[in-house]
């Protein structure tokens, strides 16, 4: 299709389009008149039940703990396929190495305090997920954005433990395949997939929610790992190899 | 005004559509496709949103005053992973595409194929 044809038509679609989502949208209850029934049930029923403050993450790593596994799993393919697209030994070798480092101060001293600024809210937010808002996923790609800013202000030798592969690999492992673990460790007890076997602690403290610390733990460390990954592939094709005696030392 | 959310959510998802198919650089067209993306986002969080809710967080809340449906937000959280796990895939393809025909343009790529 010719790109004149492709704008010709784009026009009338959209229109279509437009028009059937404003009549799907008139069918919807107004902005605000929720009418449930799962989100009032699941705000009645998951502090108590789970003493998960953070009914998102009640929901999140309980209720519905297989989407969130295979959630997870999305996110592994995808760094699976990156690096099967990406990996290839023979062109990385070619490319140009550079050294970079930010001639600016100013920009280097604030980029540091960034990184660290942003490891701790990361952290933060993955420690706390299931008492207030935050989580695995959300802290995980605060922490892998943190760690990447590095790469920016730093020179690439800073950077390197953070995209050496034999490192990271084992991580994406026991991130990924902890919570299998987790859910089997309740089958092989004679309940079922993923029950919250744990004691559920005291609502609100660290130590609540039964077995959804360590699911919310283990997607953490597969997120921070899988965002590394996904931007170690690019680093490594396009940009700056990791040489041989480099990953070596 | 109570239909505005909804109106947004549908405003975005044409502009990012538009976008993709008049783009003529794929990581234009993938940021595109985020936009378009987004549009879900704001759709599922505004079906959840319940009049004078709060976040469903009960940590010194009474349980019972109304708050927003978890699920939208839970869901949301998916929707924003799937889209990272997407968008990295295209940059992936865009990189390699770039590699074996000097090209990011998805009018020229159709031209070398063809």
């Amino acid at each position: 299709m010719s790109r004149r044809v492709r704008l010709l038509l784009l026009g009338p679609a959209l229109l279509g389009l437009g028009a059937l989502l404003a009549w799907a949208i008139a069918g919807l209850p107004a902005f605000g008149d929720y009418r449930g029934p799962y989100g009032f049930v699941l705000n009645r029923i998951v502090a108590p039940l789970r003493h998960t403050t953070n009914v998102v993450m009640g929901t999140t790593f309980d209720v519905r703990g297989i989407d969130t596994m295979g959630e997870e799993f999305i996110l592994y393919a995808a760094v699976v396929g990156v690096t099967l697209l990406l990996r290839d030994e023979t062109r990385s070798r070619q490319a140009e190495r550079r050294t970079r480092r930010f001639g600016n101060d100013t920009v280097r001293l604030v980029g540091v305090g960034m990184v660290g600024g942003g490891l701790l809210i990361g952290l933060w937010l993955m420690a706390f997920g299931y008492i207030t808002p935050g989580g695995g996923f959300q802290g995980g790609v605060i922490a892998a954005g943190a760690i990447v800013l590095l790469y920016l202000v730093g020179s690439h030798r800073d950077y390197r433990p953070f995209r050496d592969e034999r490192f990271l690999d084992p991580l994406e492992g026991i991130g990924a395949g902890g919570y299998v673990v987790v859910g089997l460790a309740a089958l092989a007890s004679g309940a079922a997939f993923l029950t919250n076997l744990f004691g559920l602690g005291t609502p609100g403290m660290l130590r609540s929610g039964g077995s959804i610390p360590v699911l919310n733990w283990a997607s953490a460390i597969a997120v921070t790992v899988a965002m590394l990954l996904l931007f170690a592939e690019f680093l490594e094709t396009y940009v700056v190899p990791l040489e041989p005696e480099d990953a070596a030392s | 005004m109570s239909y505005l959310p909804y109106a947004v959510a549908a405003w975005i998802c044409l502009v990012g559509i538009a976008g993709i198919a008049t783009s003529r650089n794929l990581i234009h067209l993938a940021i595109c496709l985020t936009v378009t993306q987004s549009s879900s986002y704001v759709l599922l969080l505004s079906v959840g949103y319940v009049k004078h809710g709060k976040a469903p967080i009960f940590l010194g809340t009474k349980l019972g005053t109304p708050a927003v449906d978890p699920v939208v937000q839970a869901l949301t959280l998916t929707d924003i992973v799937v889209s990272v796990a997407v968008i990295a895939l295209i940059l992936a393809l865009a990189l390699d595409a770039h590699r074996l025909s000097g090209t990011i343009d998805p009018d020229d790529l159709a031209d070398i194929s063809g």
